[in-house]
């Protein structure tokens, strides 16, 4: 609905009758026609930073994400990462409140938080200075893997989310000014989703491919038990897909369709006809063949034990053209889950052993990360581990 | 998720780092945990003073940070400050022969009754004049202000690392010298 043409063309424009507008606020302006001051709640979202467990891990993903690993030079000890740690929990507190960090230099730039996240991952380096056992290790190779070291490994990791990019930009900016003291920046990777008011809450993104991706993530009780120990843990798989999309432009709908087990339009599987239809893979088509192929992504990725399930969290990327015009575009692929080893890498290990997907999909970085509990407000994060 | 009011983000914005609560998460032991502006948690002395920070710095000298509070019906002096970090001064920025230098505050600060005065890079602050050893970032750094009635303010500063501040310092009867 166009709030002017409504107006105008409404030839009512008496105070009071601006119907349906959001803020309620009217606004005179110099026709004496009054408009409705717009409400905006995009930008003052607040997601709490304390709590028994992280933020941004089940957190509805906001639109925007910069995950940002480092790497620690050799002679770190706990008391420095302590250190680290007490100042970047102090910043990602205030900055998530909306508040500038201390010290922050362009204050105004913080305050509208746009549901910012920051979540904190130790990668295995970052136990081996401290003196700890690492609770993750890195993946095993899998022969469709092409890493590149430029995307891959990390002693620490940020993960920043935010329904605005500039608050993204500039908490960035200050968790790095505050790390570099202790730790070199080794990668960032930047994503995207749908932008906050596209959907409904709990929609699944769409990725540049056109695939629904994320339809069989967990929710509610399911989600809590595959995604957090005991303690308020987690753990992070950060993968880099890069998508084929000169190879993915060749195939018909019905190819790319078959790739996956589900529709494009819809996201239904095969033997359903919305998007949450659980698909039947025992159904077999009239020359006796499984409905669902036994090669498509959704047949190899699909996890029956609640408990073995992931909670895919992917951010799209969208780099620039060659000169040809080839994209650089794919998956910042992100999911978390209680236990890698239990959960992630039985998956993985389908996928790769047999996956059509993987004709058009190219692992280029991996990374993992221990996602320590949340800290009280006067704690901080890893205090458990470093404290 | 929580939709904070847009008054409250416009006051933030304006008052910048002024309005901004001490964090528990930053460990400091002088912690008000104010959960809003308007809630400041004085002590039962006449100052407090919120969010502090210090310049962290491997040598030399550097500054103390944060937001002077008086809660108080009556002005309220700071005449000293001590650290058993470092010697410290009460300083000020002031225009020297066309150039901003920093230089000894004459009289103390003083913090108008019921107000805030800030003390941050380019204003008034609290000097290091010679840090006994490094003060690295995330390193607590304890100090005590003294008001001009002899009570005393103890609290604690986090060292984060920071590229501004360098102003030039001009003791009281010596030429400006490169500082920070």
């Amino acid at each position: 609905m166009r709030r002017r043409s409504l107006l105008r063309g409404g030839a009512l424009a008496g105070a009071g009758v601006v119907a349906g507008a959001a803020a309620g606020a009217s606004v005179a302006r110099g026709d004496d026609t009054p408009v409705a001051a717009p409400s905006f709640t995009t930008g003052t979202g607040v997601i709490p930073f304390h709590g028994v467990r992280q933020a941004g891990v089940t957190t509805e993903p906001p639109a925007h994400a910069a995950f940002v690993a480092f790497t620690l030079p050799g002679g770190t000890d706990r008391r420095a990462l302590g250190r680290m740690m007490r100042l970047l929990s102090d910043d990602a507190h205030r900055l998530t409140r909306g508040e500038p960090a201390l010290g922050d230099t362009d204050a105004p730039l913080a305050v509208l938080p746009a549901r910012l996240t920051i979540t904190f991952g130790f990668g295995p380096g970052l136990y081996r200075a401290a003196g700890e056992t690492a609770p993750v290790r890195d993946l095993p190779a899998f022969k469709i893997d092409r890493l590149e070291k430029r995307w891959s490994g990390g002693d620490l990791l940020l993960q920043i989310c935010a329904d605005d990019p500039l608050t993204v930009t500039h908490a960035q900016r200050m968790l790095i000014k505050d790390t570099r003291p202790f730790a070199a920046v080794r990668w960032v990777q930047t994503g995207f989703r749908r932008s906050p008011g596209m959907h409904e809450p709990g929609f699944t993104q769409r990725n540049v491919m056109g695939q629904l991706d994320g339809t069989a993530n967990p929710t509610g009780d399911v989600m809590d038990n595959a995604v957090w120990a005991a303690d308020g843990s987690s753990q992070l798989v950060v993968r880099r897909i890069r998508a084929e999309m000169e190879k993915w432009d060749l195939l018909s709908v019905t190819d790319k369709e078959n790739s996956v087990g589900r529709r494009m339009d819809t996201g239904a599987p095969f033997t359903g006809v919305k998007e949450h239809d659980e698909p039947d893979f025992a159904a077999l088509d009239s020359t006796g063949l499984p409905v669902m192929p036994d090669y498509a992504h959704v047949t190899r990725a699909h996890v029956t034990d609640p408990a073995l399930k992931i909670l895919r969290r992917p951010y799209n990327y969208d780099g620039v053209p060659n000169a040809a015009g080839h994209p650089d575009s794919g998956l910042v692929f992100a999911s978390y889950q209680a236990d890698i080893e239990r959960q992630y890498v039985p998956i993985q290990r389908r996928l790769a052993d047999k996956d059509l997907l993987n004709e058009w999909i190219t692992p280029i970085g991996s990374a993992v990360f221990a996602v320590p509990p949340g800290c009280a407000a006067d704690g901080w994060i890893g205090e458990r581990v470093l404290g | 998720m929580q939709t904070l009011a847009r008054r409250s983000f416009a006051l933030a914005a304006l008052a910048t780092l002024s309005v901004t609560t001490l964090s528990a998460c930053g460990g400091t032991s002088a912690e008000t945990a104010a959960p809003a502006p308007t809630a400041t948690s004085a002590p039962a002395g006449a100052l407090s003073i919120k969010d502090p920070w210090v310049k962290a710095a491997d040598k030399g000298m550097t500054a103390a940070f944060g937001t002077l509070v008086n809660n108080t019906d009556k002005d309220v002096t700071v005449v000293r400050v001590a650290s058993p970090a470092s010697p410290m001064e009460l300083h000020e920025m002031a225009m020297d022969d066309g150039k901003m230098v920093m230089r000894p505050k004459e009289g103390g600060f003083v913090v108008k009754a019921k107000a805030n005065h800030e003390l941050g890079p380019g204003g008034d602050h609290l000097m290091l004049m010679n840090p006994s050893a490094p003060i690295k970032p995330g390193d607590e750094v304890q100090f005590t202000l003294t008001l001009s009635d002899g009570s005393t303010i103890p609290f604690s500063a986090v060292a984060k690392p920071f590229a501004g501040a360098g102003e030039s310092y001009a003791p009281s009867g010596v030429p400006s010298m490169a500082g920070m």
